[in-house]
């Protein structure tokens, strides 16, 4: 018997909670096939926020952290800094990386430190039930934008991949999304080169994956993905932000 | 005997620094010292005192109310401190800048032209260990040959030039109590 | 005997970390201790270990989170303030069981206050201003030589209760110079840190570091763990000092720098025919209540005086801890106002006063 297909070894066999058609399931097993083609699992130690995926410590089969809100960064910052060759990696929500912990991914990304973030938007606040976060776009509606958010009440969402690209500190910055094959296979590329340039010392890397959220925003899954792909990716555009090894090259 | 020193002055003209010196040598003869700053936010030009306990016994309080020695490097610190010392005690004032008598009787004080004698040996910077010199000679608190082997620890390698000036300072403080 | 060196507080506290052992010093300037993250800087990378300076105390503490979580010797330092933004990061260590060392340097408070010396931090460091049930042994030096002395211990002491372990020290400790010897520190047996999350290698199950629960039984029973081991503390880490307590009928209870000038005032006392000892409480958690109770039960003690650089906050351990035998007194002076020895003085001839009234 051929195997063709089998559950990467960086995840554990605890049933993910998520809900039906939400990516951070895909997300998770991104990042897991890279740890395990990188024969990392046995080295890693991830850090997890509170968020969605508060519980993603028991689902990745490394060693791992669940940070206070938005704190994951610093945390990491600190494995990285007494474990230099060890990777590193925090996965946070918007609410977690662009909201309470906004200094802290903004001083890890300045100071180039060499940890991984895999940065899910998906626009709304999931777990505490759809509220409004700083990735939430101009007129969608939320449990606190309940008229949809205007520039008026809130400013306008915020473009972290390219805000933390100004920064010196940043090596890799790249934002992608899971919609289909052709994104996920673009999304597992961007995942591994992060990690890789980590491990190359290259400093602070980031992926920002564009991600849905049926129940929050009130859609089947399907219609999630068409959401996304005709609402965020406009605003929030597909790509490379930052590369440093390319600009080297130039 | 518990010696309890108050030395104040503006930011820079080294009340700090003797303080110090006084508890460096103190420490140095197995003496009991303590030397506490009144920290401020002002980095230069401000207020700064210190105060120096130096005992035969283990130090209780590090900090007191009636300092038995007084040291003044400027007029805001006379003023401020003379009503402050216990009765009969010694003022040491730097009269190069302080132009005021003490008031008080009963006090035993002595005037020092810090700045005009450092001046004579050709740096300003020296003034803290004329008044250095002065207290040891005014008080016999330490040994002045404990502040001189002190003085030849402090500065070593490219500052070693500078020992010289700074015994010459020490001495001529001394020699300023008669 | 070997010859005593001459430090100023903060930096001898900082040396004294690193000779326990410290691998990772993180922490954020603020006066009065900014010489320790100063220290840090120049001697943590001479010894090859690492130094961060952080962007915020909120940052820091979870700096603690991730290197103590990892297995190292973790340690920050702050003052008062800055502690409290520190507040949730200790829950959370405490939650994970997650050693570490914090350093308090307290200043007069509320708010910004003053840089000046003061122990209005006692609630914050006894009590906590976080979630949860949690506790801390709150080591409280009341001079240089101790301070140095149970930093040292200090590492151990989070080590073995896997719990974040506070040094509480005012200003004024931090900012003064005074002769101390560097002791060597008896070692405690410690386990080794299988839990830590510090990457698998080869071991058989991930390790996590982690707070959530999700059935609250599971939180209950953790929460009775964690209630054996702050019991183990009680038993183990109770520290005070008496001084002529015996057969005294004013009993002074000042940690920390008003120790040490109730000290003075002891001896100033003692030597006019005053009968005043001093109670010193070196853990304010757990607090010595039952040595205190005795001392309060002595048919000598006539009355007890509480004196703090707060406006009252050990004052409440005292009486739980005298449990209404003797009248309680108090004296403190707060924002930054260190008592006088004459003040203090004064304070128990009152004392004496009502005693034989």
């Amino acid at each position: 018997m051929t195997v063709v297909y089998q559950k990467s070894k960086g995840l554990t066999d605890v049933e993910l909670h998520y809900c039906p058609g939400c990516h951070h399931g895909i997300a998770h097993k991104l990042i897991a096939e890279t740890l395990e083609e990188m024969n990392a699992i046995d080295t890693a130690v991830g850090v997890c926020p509170v968020g969605c995926s508060v519980f993603a410590d028991k689902y990745f089969s490394c060693d791992m952290f669940n940070a206070a809100h938005g704190r994951a960064p610093a945390v990491a910052t600190a494995i990285k800094r007494t474990h230099p060759d060890q990777p590193v990696f925090t996965y946070q929500g918007d609410g977690d990386l662009a909201s309470i912990g906004a200094a802290e991914i903004v001083h890890a990304a300045a100071r180039g430190e060499k940890i991984t973030t895999i940065f899910i938007n998906n626009a709304i606040y999931g777990m505490t039930g759809g509220q409004m976060a700083p990735t939430t776009l101009i007129g969608q509606k939320t449990t606190t934008s309940p008229l949809g958010r205007t520039v008026e009440q809130a400013g306008m969402p915020m473009r972290m991949a390219e805000m933390l690209s100004t920064l010196d500190g940043v090596a890799y910055a790249e934002r992608v999304c899971l919609t289909d094959i052709p994104n996920l296979n673009k999304a597992k590329k961007a995942i591994k080169k992060a990690f890789q340039l980590q491990m190359e010392g290259a400093g602070f890397t980031f992926v920002e994956i564009l991600s849905t959220c049926p129940t929050n925003w009130g859609f089947s899954p399907l219609d999630a993905n068409k959401w996304l792909k005709e609402n965020m990716v406009p605003y929030y555009p597909l790509g490379v932000v930052k590369d440093v090894t390319k600009e080297v090259a130039k | 005997m518990q010696r309890e020193i108050c030395i104040a002055g503006f930011g820079g003209q080294g009340a700090l620094a003797i303080g110090k010196s006084i508890i460096e040598a103190g420490n140095e003869e197995g003496l009991h010292v303590t030397w506490t700053p009144s920290y401020g936010p002002e980095m230069r030009g401000g207020t700064a005192n210190c105060s120096v306990v130096v005992s035969d016994e283990p130090i209780g309080s590090p900090v007191f109310e009636h300092p038995t020695e007084l040291i003044v490097m400027n007029l805001p610190s006379l003023l401020k401190f003379e009503p402050k010392v216990v009765e009969n005690g010694l003022v040491l004032v730097n009269s190069s800048v302080v132009t005021q008598k003490v008031s008080r009787e009963d006090l035993t004080a002595y005037y020092i032209p810090c700045v005009e004698i450092a001046d004579e040996l050709g740096n300003q910077k020296v003034a803290n260990m004329v008044m250095t010199g002065a207290y040891v000679a005014a008080t016999h608190a330490v040994k002045p040959e404990t502040v001189e082997e002190m003085i030849k620890e402090m500065f070593t390698g490219r500052k070693a030039k500078l020992v010289p000036m700074n015994i010459e300072a020490f001495h001529r403080g001394m020699e300023c109590i008669k | 005997m070997a010859k005593k060196e001459l430090w100023k507080g903060n930096e001898a506290m900082a040396e004294a970390a690193i000779r326990a052992g410290c691998d990772a010093y993180f922490g954020y300037p603020i006066t009065p201790q900014s010489e320790i993250p100063e220290y840090m800087s120049l001697h943590m990378p001479q010894e090859g270990r690492v130094f961060l300076q952080a962007e915020s105390e909120v940052a820091t503490i979870n700096y603690l989170y991730g290197a103590g979580g990892s297995g190292k010797r973790v340690m920050t330092s702050s003052s008062s303030l800055g502690v409290s933004l520190m507040q949730e990061g200790l829950s959370w260590l405490s939650g994970a069981e997650v050693p570490c060392v914090l350093l308090n340097c307290m200043r007069g408070g509320p708010g910004l206050g003053t840089i000046q010396p003061g122990q209005a931090d006692y609630y914050q460091m006894t009590r906590g201003g976080a979630s949860g049930d949690h506790h801390f042994v709150c080591l409280a030096p009341g001079n240089m030589q101790e301070a140095v002395d149970m930093i040292q211990e200090s590492f151990d002491i989070a080590d073995q209760y896997r719990n974040p372990c506070l040094i509480v020290v005012d200003g004024l400790i931090g900012q003064m110079m005074e002769p101390i010897e560097w002791h060597e520190v008896k070692k405690r047996d410690l386990p080794p840190k299988t839990w830590a999350a510090d990457g698998r290698k080869g071991r058989a199950e991930h390790n996590v570091i982690k707070t959530i629960f999700v059935e609250p039984e599971d939180d209950n029973e953790f929460n009775e763990h964690l209630a054996r081991k702050f019991e183990e503390m009680k038993k183990n880490e109770v520290r005070y000092e008496k001084t002529q307590c015996d057969d005294a009928e004013i009993v002074i209870v000042a940690y920390g720098t008003p120790a040490r000038v109730s000290l003075s005032v002891v001896r100033k006392l003692r030597a006019q025919g005053v009968k005043v000892g001093l109670f010193r409480p070196q853990t304010i958690w757990p607090y010595p209540e039952e040595a205190l109770h005795e001392v309060a039960a002595q048919d000598s003690v006539k009355r007890i005086l509480c004196v703090e650089m707060s406006e009252g906050q050990m004052i409440d351990d005292v009486r739980l801890s005298v449990e209404g035998q003797k009248p309680i007194d108090f004296y403190g002076k707060a924002g930054g106002v260190v008592p006088t020895v004459e003040e203090i003085a004064e304070q128990v001839e009152k004392a004496v006063k009502e005693a034989v009234r």
